[in-house]
């Protein structure tokens, strides 16, 4: 670890692994930090991810992929089960991932690249200048130091508190906090092929509960709340103790782990003079499900792109740095982002009457297509009577 | 009387949820070790966003 490079990132997944790689790769010099001492644990996630989507960042390999999904299952209140199967949907399905290895394996890639990467070093606060981000102050296996950048990227996940030192607002509101639990379950019967989501209000308000497997009678038993709705007794854990107790009573738990998914919008601006702040740390998880890899990792990639080009052009002010801000907003991941935050806050006002009436309008139906707007539309479609109420999903479309 | 915040270091599973809703950047999380770094205004966010309950804010006479 160097006292300057070109370009310093906050944080070894894979926000921070895609954004090293890239940049390193156009010939920067880099630094990746991570705080914990060791890259990919502990693993903070539910590990699913879209196939189509994971193969813009990296070639699918086996050591890292812990289950093959062909469908995925939403379960109402009642028991009504809708299944989304991939060869009706035209799309290839998703994967489950073993996040230990693959985060490793980014950041490997990020290191053969060309970049440094030093563990067990934490950002304490950003070095500014004249208000704008020229490094960090590190604490570095005890030993504090100074890195200093042209500039900073900041992918330190749900923490998020780089940027928020630099005067980025990133405190998430409570209600947009999922609270989460999850254990890696082992000797359970389970559809090995299927990614399930249970929802309702007495298993898991204002989120859900998922079976992501993990293997043939293993998987990821997880879940989230809002953080408006835990409290003593009814807690991410109380409530996937309760669930595993009347489901998996004879499971058993190889690992358990807890975390915090934001669910709010994206930061209102993720760039400053000399600094980026991609993935998680950038509230670019998808609102709806939750899943945060593939933006990460877009949002990574973007990051060292951008960077790149405002230090060839000698320019890392706020401004030269907004193409980063602009570019995504305006991509798919944008688009799909705001659509699904909408369709997010609708589907949270929804009581268990109202999602078991939606549930059972479809539960027939074979969707053509797997995705989130063929689902809306749908449901738009089969239940007259709630037009007005869904009207808000309608607007989500548009 | 005074208020505090209580860490049960044996129920906490240092995932930093209550590092991201804490209005005063108070806490971090440092590894394996929640530790209280700034002024807590003892609002209790953090303890309601908790996944396992490991926080509280105490009143103390």
């Amino acid at each position: 670890m160097k006292s300057k490079y070109d370009i310093l990132v906050i944080g070894g997944g894979p926000a921070g692994a895609l954004a090293a790689k890239t940049a390193a790769e156009a010939g920067n010099s880099v630094c990746l930090i991570e705080k914990r001492p060791a890259i990919g644990t502990p693993v903070r996630c539910a590990e699913g991810i879209g196939k189509e989507l994971l193969k813009e960042f990296v070639k699918p390999d086996p050591r890292w992929i812990s289950a093959d999904i062909e469908r995925a299952r939403l379960i109402a209140p009642n028991g009504t089960t809708i299944a989304l199967e991939q060869d009706r949907a035209g799309n290839e399905g998703g994967y489950v991932l073993d996040r230990k290895v693959f985060d490793r394996e980014l950041v490997w890639q990020a290191a053969e690249a060309g970049a440094d990467v030093a563990v067990k070093t934490r950002a304490t606060a950003p070095i500014m200048e004249n208000g704008a981000v020229r490094g960090a102050n590190v604490i570095s296996i005890g030993r504090p130091a100074e890195i200093r950048a042209e500039v900073v990227i900041a992918a330190d996940g749900t923490e998020a508190q780089f940027a928020r030192r630099a005067g980025l607002d990133t405190v998430v509101p409570l209600r947009e906090m999922m609270s989460c639990a999850q254990y890696l379950m082992t000797d359970i019967d389970i559809d090995a092929g299927s990614t399930d989501f249970y929802l309702g209000n007495e298993v898991a308000p204002e989120g859900y509960l998922w079976v992501f497997p993990k293997g043939e009678r293993t998987a990821n038993v997880g879940i989230g709340i809002s953080g408006r709705k835990s409290r003593d007794g009814s807690r991410a854990k109380d409530y996937l103790d309760r669930f595993i107790a009347k489901n998996f009573p004879n499971g058993k738990t190889i690992e358990a782990i807890v975390g915090g998914v934001p669910v709010c919008r994206p930061l209102a601006c993720t760039v400053a003079d000399g600094l980026i702040v991609a993935g998680d740390a950038a509230r670019v998880v998808d609102p709806l499900t939750g899943g945060g890899i593939g933006n990460a990792m877009y949002t990574g990639r973007l990051a060292g792109e951008v960077a790149t080009e405002c230090i060839e052009a000698g320019n890392c002010s706020k401004d030269a740095l907004m193409r980063y801000d602009r570019e995504w907003r305006a991509s798919k991941m944008g688009a799909t982002i705001e659509r699904n935050y909408k369709v997010k806050e609708y589907f949270v006002t929804l009581d268990d009457a109202k999602l078991n009436t939606l549930a059972d309008s479809i539960a027939n139906i074979s969707l053509k297509e797997f995705s989130v707007s063929a689902l809306i539309k749908e449901l738009i479609k089969r239940n007259p009577k709630m037009l007005f109420e869904l009207k808000a999903l309608k607007d989500a479309l548009a | 009387m005074s208020t505090m915040l209580r860490i049960n270091r044996d129920k906490c599973g240092y995932c930093g949820t209550c590092v991201a809703v804490c209005p005063e950047d108070a806490l971090e999380l440092i590894d394996a070790y929640l530790s209280l770094e700034r002024e807590c205004i003892s609002c209790g966010t953090c303890a309601r966003a908790c996944p396992l309950g490991a926080l509280e804010v105490v009143h103390e006479e």
